[in-house]
């Protein structure tokens, strides 16, 4: 088995390669977000959904509320308090989070994450588009 | 056996270098139009389908010609073929392999592809033709690659490939007829809309796939040490004769159907194809030389002189695969589209990037067929040794 | 129990048994069992079994008058202008009497009728060739009010949908549609480069109880209502008035009439 240090060292060599986004990034991870709520989302003191919940799952929320207003024409959404809103990215939650770029923006940035909302729902914090 | 796609002479090399050359090429093009979006094309609100669609629908005939030789060779026992049925096989796999990448270029949302089977839609025929595809490449990966291993390890293949192997047969007519489907179920594209649109898609299927399979025969023969044989190439040669025969037979139905008729929306598709409509004739030379390329092809096949002659049965083929591509790849689709559901014309012609990325997907076939004949011809080699 | 519900619970079923440990999600996911959060209708919103649009094609004489109608859906809908016409997107534009109606080109018909702009647009068809093409449902005809819609977060953009039209209402999205919006809309989405869209009979404003755009600014040449109600305007004119439909013998039911 002369084959034994052509083996290891490749193996070697792809562990590095493998674990290269680890060990280049190592110390330097960048600065936790801090998500700013914009003045009217203080004021208002509550979200759709109590802010933990918000946090964690307002993606499945958004999932629910496009597949209810695109597939099953119910627009208007009732939290568990019996309070009503109209299911909209663009007028209802960007109304409140009027500052995409310092709410919205710093986690998905953050955590890499690339959403196509934007693709076609507008910011409409930008005043000048 | 992958091993055997590794040893070749420098030539093959050349040739493998090259067609990843191209491929990256036209990766690059894809790039670009993954960003800016299906607007470098040709294609328009009126033809919304355009070369990559066209020459998709070409390639799943291709596809489907392969089983021209399993068929006799399984079900009628006509041991010639023997020698040959994994290179009908593997042409499947190639072309089916450019199918796939040609529906994935033709997408606007590529990324969203899974949606097909994420939300399985059975009224709807591309749901069908996903199906039909993938099983098809599925079947003949699995059956060519183990009856060829048989065949190197000088064994039987193996019992349980059988009913792989039947019903592969009825699943390459299932292919093309789906995808003649795609089309021939629309209301309101009177080009189309015509029960016969499956058995014409299948009678040029027959005819270019055997075709092109007699060409790749003629030239594995010329450069390898395994011959696939003069009978096998012969008896290929009758299929093509026949099937082109039905095909233009078919399509002279089609004419009569609608110019006898006399309905307006059957008539101008052809008109528009081969007289021009409303000033508008860009498709017009090509379907003239493309008709009378099938009708050189029959001469040549149908004529025992002509087609026992390899040289001119090779020529003869050229034709016919050159013939049914702008019938099927430049006439088909535009021809349902112009005039437009409102009959006005608006033409459509391929665009470079269009053209090159259309390229690069060949290419990529291309490389497949040439990893997987090399793995076939090696092993043939082999065991003549 | 309609799906959008079943998913709700399904949410919640789901991550009540996968994700106990979290007490803050069990406080919803517990009560009666299951959220109470839900989804309605809004209280104004117009209902019907089935929209339908009564065109009077009488009282438009010039492409001019229809201008204003064209312009009120562009803007309600950010419709892009492009400058190449592959590229175009339209959901309901003007067109001539042969081409609105191919099939029926009556000769010799009175010059003032063959000469009248028509507007074309998505027929809702109740019987829509294009849903029956779509591989994914990213097209489908709205069971509530029979609209067929777009989920364009679905589109994958394979076109079958506009091969299967026979009224060429569809267009694609060739690119990014954003820059060529001439005055953007805020409260209303665009669309992304490589989804097929189309006119939705203005869902959104019905949803509000307002009728349609085009209707709104056609000044009552356009009607719209409910085509299952006896007692609607639509069904009125259709009583009173000989109207037409384009391709009628193709089967797909259009929901949009002429009355010419």
């Amino acid at each position: 088995m002369n084959d034994k240090k052509y083996i290891l060292g490749g193996l070697l060599i792809f562990i590095v390669l493998f674990a290269f986004p680890f060990w280049f990034n190592l110390g330097k991870a960048a600065p936790a977000p801090n998500p700013v709520l914009s003045e009217k989302a203080k004021a208002a003191g509550k979200c759709v959904m109590p802010t933990e919940f918000m946090r964690a799952e307002h993606m499945k929320l958004l999932g629910m509320w496009r597949r209810s207003v695109v597939r099953h024409a119910k627009r208007e959404f009732i939290n568990p308090e019996g309070k009503q809103y109209t299911m909209s990215l663009q007028n209802t939650c960007l109304n409140c989070h009027d500052n995409k770029a310092k709410f919205c923006d710093k986690c998905h940035d953050y955590a890499s994450v690339d959403v196509y909302c934007w693709d076609c729902h507008i910011d409409k914090s930008k005043g000048e588009e | 056996m992958l091993e055997l796609a590794v040893k070749g002479d420098k030539k093959y090399w050349s040739w493998v270098v090259a067609l990843l050359a191209v491929i990256g090429g036209a990766f690059l093009i894809y790039l670009w139009q993954l960003k800016f979006g299906l607007g470098i094309t040709g294609m328009s609100r009126d033809v919304s389908w355009g070369f990559y669609i066209a020459n998709f629908t070409y390639l799943v005939g291709v596809a489907a010609g392969g089983v021209m030789v399993v068929l006799p060779y399984y079900l009628h026992d006509y041991k010639a073929y023997g020698r040959i049925t994994v290179l009908g096989e593997f042409l499947a796999i190639g072309a089916i392999v450019m199918c796939l990448l040609f529906i994935i270029v033709d997408l606007g949302q590529p990324m969203r592809i899974l949606n097909v089977w994420l939300y399985p839609t059975p009224h709807s025929v591309l749901f069908w033709d996903t199906i039909v595809l993938n099983g098809y490449l599925f079947l003949n990966i699995v059956v060519g690659w183990n009856v060829l291993e048989a065949e190197r390890n000088n064994v039987h293949y193996q019992a349980w490939l059988k009913p792989f192997i039947y019903i592969s047969i009825p699943w390459a007519v299932s292919i093309h007829t789906v995808t003649a489907y795609l089309y021939c179920g629309l209301p309101g594209r009177g080009f189309w809309l015509t029960a016969i649109l499956a058995p014409r898609f299948l009678a040029s299927a027959f005819a270019a796939g055997p075709a092109l399979l007699i060409l790749l025969c003629l030239f594995v023969r010329k450069v390898s040490r395994f011959d696939p044989g003069r009978e096998q190439i012969q008896s290929l040669a009758k299929t093509v004769a026949y099937a082109i025969c039905i095909n233009v037979f078919f399509f002279l139905c089609e004419v009569f159907v609608a110019f006898y008729s006399n309905i307006p929306e059957h008539m101008d598709h052809l008109k528009y194809l081969f007289a021009g409509l409303h000033g508008h004739g860009l498709l017009v030379p090509w379907m003239w030389a493309s008709l009378i390329l099938m009708v050189v092809g029959i001469i040549m096949t149908v004529t025992p002189l002509t087609r026992k002659n390899e040289t001119t049965l090779a020529c003869a083929c050229v034709a016919i695969i050159v013939g049914t591509w702008i019938d099927k790849g430049l006439g088909m689709i535009s021809g349902g589209f112009v005039p437009n559901p409102l009959h006005q014309v608006n033409e459509y012609a391929p665009t470079l990037p269009e053209i090159g990325i259309t390229i690069g997907v060949y290419a990529a076939g291309a490389l497949v067929l040439t990893i997987l004949y090399k793995i076939a011809v090696g092993v043939k080699e082999e065991v003549r040794a | 129990m309609d799906s959008s519900r079943r998913s709700v619970l399904k949410f919640f079923g789901l991550t009540a048994l996968g994700l106990a440990s979290r007490p803050v999600f069990n406080a919803f996911a517990t009560e009666h069992g299951h959220s109470a959060m839900h989804f309605e209708k809004g209280a104004k919103a117009l209902k019907a079994k089935q929209w339908a649009m009564v065109i009077d094609t009488r009282k438009f004489e010039s492409a001019d008058e229809l201008e204003p109608i064209i312009e009120a859906c562009n803007k309600a809908h950010n419709i892009p202008q492009f400058e190449n016409k592959n590229h175009e997107i339209k959901w309901i534009w003007e067109t001539e009497y042969h081409n609105a109606f191919p099939q029926s080109p009556n000769r010799f018909l009175s010059e003032e009728a063959e000469q009248r702009p028509y507007l074309v647009l998505c027929n809702h068809c109740e019987n829509p060739p294009c849903c029956r093409a779509c591989p994914t449902q990213a097209t489908f005809k709205r069971e509530s009010d029979g609209i067929v819609i777009m989920d364009f977060h679905r589109c994958i953009g394979c076109r079958f949908c506009m091969a299967a039209c026979p009224f060429g209402s569809r267009s694609f999205n060739f690119r990014d549609p954003r820059p060529f919006i001439p005055e953007l809309n805020k409260d209303y989405p665009t669309r992304m480069k490589g989804v097929v869209e189309k006119c939705n009979f203005c869902a959104e404003r019905l949803a509000k109880g307002l009728e349609p755009a085009c209707v709104e600014a056609s000044e009552g040449a356009i009607v719209f209502g409910d085509l299952y109600d006896p007692e609607s305007e639509v069904r009125k004119l259709l009583r009173e008035n000989y109207t037409i439909r384009r391709k009628q013998s193709l089967g797909t039911e259009p929901c949009v009439y002429y009355i010419v």
